[in-house]
C-alpha cells in the first residue's frame, strides 16, 4: 500500500511512547537525555510528514524542525554540563538518589 | 516502490534502535543503538523529500549530541552501573501503553487534510528563502543564534572549576 | 346594797385610763429631764389619786346601777371597711368595778411608799414613768369591752413588767429576770391570741359581750368553746404564774421591791384571774375547760408552798406565796365561780402587797433578802413587825381578817364539788401558815444575826402599810353577809353580824383553822422554841428537801434540757441543716447545673463543636498536606508522569466524550 501520513505519524507515535517510557523510568540521567532526544526526533518526523502531506509546497514544518534540531542540541549540551556537574558532586547520575527537591 | 520499501526498513531499524536504548543494560551500547536511531531517522526524512533536514540531522544529531552522549557516558562512567530502572517502571509502562494506543487511534481516525500536490525538491534553496529571503523568518535565525550563545556561555559556567 | 342613785359621766371613766396614760407620757418626755425628781413623783401620785377617787365613783355609781351595769359607748379605733375593725371601748360593770379600785388603790400605796424606798435612785423618774403607764395598762385591760382591745393592754402590761422588772438593767440577774418574765409570759399569750383568733373565725366578732351572749345561748359550743377556753387560761397561766409557767415570778423579785408589791399583789398576776373570770361565761359553758382550771390551781397552789418551805430568801418565800395563793384564786374560780375567785383576789391584793413593802422595809433597814442573816426585829422595827404579822394572819386564814374569809368560800366551794382537789386546797393551808410563820419567827424572833444596825423606816413608807394593814383587816367584811358575792352576781345575802360569827357552825371553819394553827405551832416548834431542830427534819426528809429546794429543777428542765438541748441544738441545729444541705444544696445545685448546662455546655459545645471544627479544618489540612507531600518526591520522573496522566485524561475525555 503507499505510504500515507498516518505511516509517518504512527512511527512517531512509537517512538515518541518509546522515548517517553524510557524517560520517566530510567535511573541514569544520560539515559534519560537519550529518550529525550528520541522523544524529540519524534516530533521532528512528524513535523516533516504534516508538512509533506498537508501542505506539501510550504515547507513549514521543516523550518520548524530546524530549529527544533538547534534547540535540541542547545539542550543537550547544557544538561550534559549540568550532569557532568551533578556527578562532580554527588558521584553518582543516579537520578532516583537525587532528591533534593524532596519534601 | 521503492519509496515503500525504503520506508518500512528504517521504519523497523528507528523502533528497534529506540527499543535498544531503552532496554540494552550496557549504556555504551544503549549510546550506540542512539545513533543508529538518528541515523535511520534521517533516512526517514529523505524519504519525505526533507533533503536538507536529512544532512542537518546527521550532523548534528549523530555527529554532536550522540558524540556528546558518548562523553558523557564516558566521563561519569557510568557503564559500570547499568541500564537501571527505578520503580516507577510499571506504572509508566501502563501509562505509556494507553497513550500509545490512544494516540493511535486518534491518528488514525482523523480525517487528515492530505494534499495531492507534489513536494519541492530540492528543499535547500527554499528553505534558504524562507529563512534569510525577503519577508523571512530571519528573526529566528538570530534568536536561534543568541540561544546557542547562552548555552555555550550556560555549560562553561556550569562545568567550571572554580 | 342600794345607796342613792350615783351616776358617772362617760367622760370620767375615760379619764381613769387616761390619766395615768398621760402622766406617763408628761414624765417620760417632760419631767425626766427636769433636774426635779419630785416632780415626776408627785405628777404620777396626783394621777394615779385621781384615777383612785373616780373609780370608787365608778364602783359607788355601778352599786346603784340596775343589774350592776353602766353602759359605756366605745369608738372606732382602726377601721377596716367591709370587715370588722378594731374599737375601743369600755365595759363598766361589778367585775370592772372591783378591779379599778384594786388596781389604783394598791398603785396608789405603792407609789406613795416608793417615794421612800426609791429616794436617791438615779432612774427614780423613769420609775414613775413606767409605773404610770402600768397602771394605765392595767386599768385599759380591765375597762376593755372587745378582746383585741383587752389584748393590746395585756401586752402593754407585759412589757412594762419587763421594764420594770429589769429596772436595774446594768445587773445581769435583773436583765436575765426581765427577759424571763417577758419570754415566759408570752408562751401563754400565744395561747390568748390562739383563743382571740379562734373565737373571731368562728364567730366573727370579738365584743365580749356578744361573745358571752353566744356562749350562753349555746351557739358557741363544743369543741371550739372548749378549745378557746383553753387557750385563754393558757393565757391567763402565763400572766398569773400557774404551773408550768410559773418560773419567771422567782425571778421577778430582781426588781425594786415596790415593783414586787405592784406586779405580784395587785396588777399582772391577777390579770390572768381577771381575764377567767371575764370570759366566765364561755368557761361555764365549757365543763372541761373549768375543770382544766380548777385542777391546775389547785395543783399550783399545793406545788408551789411546797418550794416556798424551804426558800431562804424572804422575797422568794413570797414568791412562791403569791403563786400558790393565785393557784388558789384559780381554784376557786373553777370551782365556785367568779365571786369566789375574784373576791379572794380582792382580799390577797391588800395583804400581799403589804407583805412585800414589808419585806422592803426590812431590807432598807437589814440591807439583805437573806433571812438567816435577820432576826430579832421585832423590837426593832415594830410598825413593820405589826404591819406584817397583820398580814401573815390575813394570808393563812384566821377569823376574822380578810384572809379568811375569802379562803374559805374556795374551800367551801372545793369540798361540794372537787373532794380531791379539796383535800390538797387543805394541804396547801398548812403549808402555808407554815411557811408564812416560818418567815415571821426568822425575821422579827430571837436574835439580830446581821451585820447593820436595822432601825424603823420613814413615816412615807409605814404609812401606806398601815393603810394596807387596815385593809388586810377589814377588806374581807364586805362578803360577811354575802354583798359581795351579790354584787358579783352570785350568793344571796345576810346579816352583818349573822354571818361575822354564824361561819363558826360549819365545820369546815373549824378544820381550816385547825390546819393554819397546826402549821403555826410546827413553825414556833422549830424556828422560836426550838424544840425540833430544822435540820434535823431537814435530813430526815433529805429527797423532799432536795426536791422543794431545787424547785422540783423545773428551771434546768426549761432551761437545759427543752431550750438548749431539744430546741438550740436539736430542732435548731437539724432546721440550719436542713437549711445547709437541702436549700442550699438545691439553691447551690440549680445554679451549678445551669452553669454546667448553659456556660460550660455552651462552653463544651464552643470548644468540642466550634473549635473542633476550626481546629478540625487545620488538621484537615495539615493532615492531607502531610499526606499528599509525600508526592514531592524530589524525583521529575514522577512529576513526568503525572503530566502523562494528566494528558491522557484529557485525551480519553476528549476522544469519548467528543
Amino acid at each position: 500500500m503507499s505510504i500515507g501520513l498516518e505511516h509517518y505519524l504512527v512511527l512517531s507515535v512509537i517512538l515518541f511512547s518509546i522515548g517517553l517510557y524510557g524517560a520517566l523510568s530510567k535511573r541514569s540521567a544520560v539515559v534519560i537525555l537519550m529518550c529525550i532526544e528520541l522523544m524529540l526526533n519524534a516530533a521532528n518526523i512528524a513535523l516533516v510528514a504534516f508538512s509533506r502531506f498537508i501542505t506539501p509546497q510550504l515547507l513549514t514544518g521543516q523550518v520548524f524542525s530546524i530549529f527544533n534540531i538547534v534547540v535540541a542540541a542547545a539542550e543537550v549540551t547544557v544538561g550534559l554540563a549540568i550532569i557532568i556537574a551533578i556527578y562532580r558532586r554527588h558521584e553518582t547520575i543516579d537520578v532516583s538518589r537525587i532528591d533534593l527537591m524532596k519534601w | 516502490m521503492g519509496l515503500e520499501i525504503a520506508f518500512w526498513v528504517l521504519a523497523v531499524i528507528v523502533v528497534a534502535a529506540a527499543l535498544a536504548v531503552v532496554v540494552l543494560p550496557n549504556i555504551f551500547r544503549s549510546a550506540l543503538a542512539l545513533a543508529l536511531c538518528f541515523f535511520a531517522v534521517a533516512g526517514i526524512f529523505v524519504t519525505l523529500s526533507a533533503d536538507f533536514l536529512a544532512a542537518v540531522q546527521v550532523l548534528i544529531y549523530v555527529g554532536a549530541v550522540a558524540i556528546l552522549m558518548i562523553l558523557a557516558i564516558m566521563l561519569t562512567r557510568e557503564v559500570q552501573r547499568g541500564n537501571l530502572s527505578n520503580r516507577l517502571r510499571m506504572p509508566v509502562f501502563v501509562l505509556v501503553s494507553i497513550f500509545l494506543g490512544l494516540t493511535v487511534f486518534a491518528v488514525l481516525n482523523t480525517p487528515w487534510p492530505v494534499s495531492a500536490e507534489a513536494p519541492q525538491e530540492p528543499t535547500t534553496s527554499a528553505l534558504a528563502k524562507i529563512l534569510f529571503g525577503q519577508d523571512g523568518l530571519f528573526i529566528l535565525v538570530e534568536v536561534a543564534a543568541l540561544l546557542l550563545l547562552a548555552t555555550i556561555i550556560g555549560a562553561i559556567t556550569l562545568v567550571r572549576d572554580k | 346594797m342600794v345607796i342613792m342613785e350615783i351616776t358617772i359621766p362617760n367622760t370620767a371613766v375615760w379619764m381613769i385610763l387616761l390619766l395615768p396614760l398621760a402622766a406617763f407620757a408628761l414624765v417620760a418626755l417632760v419631767t425626766r429631764f427636769s433636774g426635779k425628781p419630785w416632780l415626776s413623783a408627785w405628777l404620777s401620785i396626783g394621777a394615779t389619786l385621781a384615777a383612785t377617787c373616780l373609780s370608787l365613783w365608778a364602783l359607788l355609781s355601778v352599786m346603784s346601777s340596775p343589774h350592776h351595769q353602766i353602759a359605756i359607748a366605745g369608738f372606732d379605733w382602726l377601721v377596716i371597711s367591709g370587715s370588722a375593725g378594731i374599737q375601743m371601748g369600755i365595759i363598766l360593770d361589778s367585775l370592772t368595778a372591783v378591779m379599778l379600785v384594786v388596781v389604783t388603790i394598791v398603785s396608789l400605796m405603792v407609789q406613795i411608799y416608793s417615794q421612800g424606798y426609791m429616794h436617791g435612785d438615779p432612774g427614780y423618774p423613769r420609775y414613775f414613768a413606767f409605773i404610770s403607764l402600768f397602771t394605765a395598762s392595767m386599768l385599759g385591760a380591765v375597762l376593755a369591752d372587745n378582746l383585741v382591745m383587752l389584748f393590746f393592754f395585756w401586752e402593754l402590761v407585759g412589757l412594762c413588767s419587763y421594764l420594770l422588772i429589769g429596772f436595774w438593767f446594768d445587773r445581769p440577774a435583773a436583765a436575765n429576770a426581765a427577759k424571763k418574765a417577758f419570754i415566759v409570759t408570752r408562751i401563754g399569750d400565744f395561747g390568748l391570741l390562739a383563743a382571740i383568733l379562734l373565737l373571731f373565725s368562728q364567730t366573727n366578732t370579738v365584743d365580749i359581750a356578744q361573745l358571752h351572749n353566744m356562749a350562753i345561748a349555746g351557739t358557741l359550743s363544743g369543741a371550739v368553746l372548749t378549745w378557746a377556753a383553753i387557750g385563754i387560761f393558757v393565757g391567763a397561766t402565763g400572766k398569773s404564774a400557774q404551773f408550768p409557767l410559773h418560773v419567771w415570778l422567782p425571778n421577778a423579785m430582781e426588781g425594786p421591791t415596790p415593783v414586787s408589791a405592784l406586779i405580784h399583789a395587785a396588777t399582772m398576776v391577777a390579770a390572768g384571774i381577771f381575764l377567767v373570770a371575764r370570759m366566765f361565761p364561755l368557761f361555764e359553758a365549757s365543763p372541761e375547760a373549768l375543770t382544766t382550771v380548777s385542777v391546775i390551781g389547785a395543783f399550783t397552789a399545793i406545788f408551789a408552798a411546797s418550794i416556798g418551805l424551804v426558800m431562804t430568801d424572804i422575797k422568794r418565800v413570797l414568791a412562791f406565796s403569791t403563786i400558790s395563793q393565785l393557784g388558789y384564786m384559780m381554784l376557786g374560780l373553777g370551782v365556785g365561780g367568779v365571786a369566789v375567785g375574784i373576791f379572794h383576789l380582792f382580799t390577797h391584793a391588800f395583804f400581799k402587797a403589804l407583805l412585800f413593802l414589808g419585806a422592803g422595809s426590812i431590807n432598807h433597814a437589814t440591807g439583805t433578802f437573806d433571812m438567816r442573816r435577820m432576826g430579832g426585829l421585832r423590837k426593832l422595827m415594830p410598825w413593820t413587825y405589826a404591819t406584817f404579822l397583820i398580814a401573815s394572819l390575813s394570808i393563812i386564814g384566821i377569823w376574822p381578817l380578810a384572809g379568811f374569809w375569802s379562803k374559805d368560800e374556795i374551800l367551801v366551794s372545793a369540798l361540794e364539788s372537787q373532794p380531791v382537789l379539796f383535800a390538797l386546797a387543805m394541804i396547801t393551808v398548812f403549808m402555808t401558815a407554815f411557811y408564812m410563820f416560818r418567815v415571821v419567827f426568822l425575821t422579827f424572833g430571837g436574835k439580830y444575826r446581821g451585820d447593820n444596825r436595822p432601825h424603823e423606816s420613814p413615816k412615807v413608807m409605814v404609812i401606806p402599810m398601815v393603810v394596807l394593814a387596815a385593809l388586810a383587816i377589814g377588806a374581807g367584811w364586805f362578803n360577811v353577809n354575802g354583798g359581795f358575792a351579790s354584787f358579783l352576781g352570785h350568793g344571796e345575802s345576810y346579816g352583818f353580824i349573822e354571818g361575822l360569827f354564824g361561819i363558826f357552825t360549819h365545820p369546815l371553819t373549824w378544820a381550816s383553822l385547825l390546819m393554819a394553827g397546826m402549821g403555826v405551832l410546827l413553825a414556833y416548834a422549830i424556828y422560836s422554841a426550838g424544840w425540833l431542830s430544822a435540820e434535823r427534819i431537814g435530813r430526815l426528809f433529805r429527797p423532799f428537801y432536795r426536791l422543794f429546794f431545787n424547785k422540783y429543777w423545773l428551771d434546768e428542765l426549761y432551761i437545759d434540757i427543752i431550750l438548749k438541748k431539744i430546741i438550740i441544738n436539736g430542732l435548731f441545729a437539724r432546721l440550719k441543716l436542713f437549711d445547709t444541705l437541702v436549700i442550699d444544696g438545691l439553691v447551690n445545685g440549680v445554679v451549678r447545673v445551669a452553669m454546667n448546662v448553659v456556660f460550660i455546655g455552651f462552653k463544651s459545645f464552643d470548644t468540642l463543636v466550634i473549635d473542633g471544627l476550626v481546629n478540625g479544618a487545620g488538621v484537615a489540612v495539615s493532615t492531607l498536606g502531610r499526606v499528599l507531600r509525600k508526592v514531592q518526591t524530589g524525583q521529575p520522573q514522577l512529576y513526568g508522569m503525572f503530566i502523562i496522566l494528566g494528558i491522557l485524561a484529557i485525551g480519553l475525555c476528549l476522544v469519548f466524550a467528543g
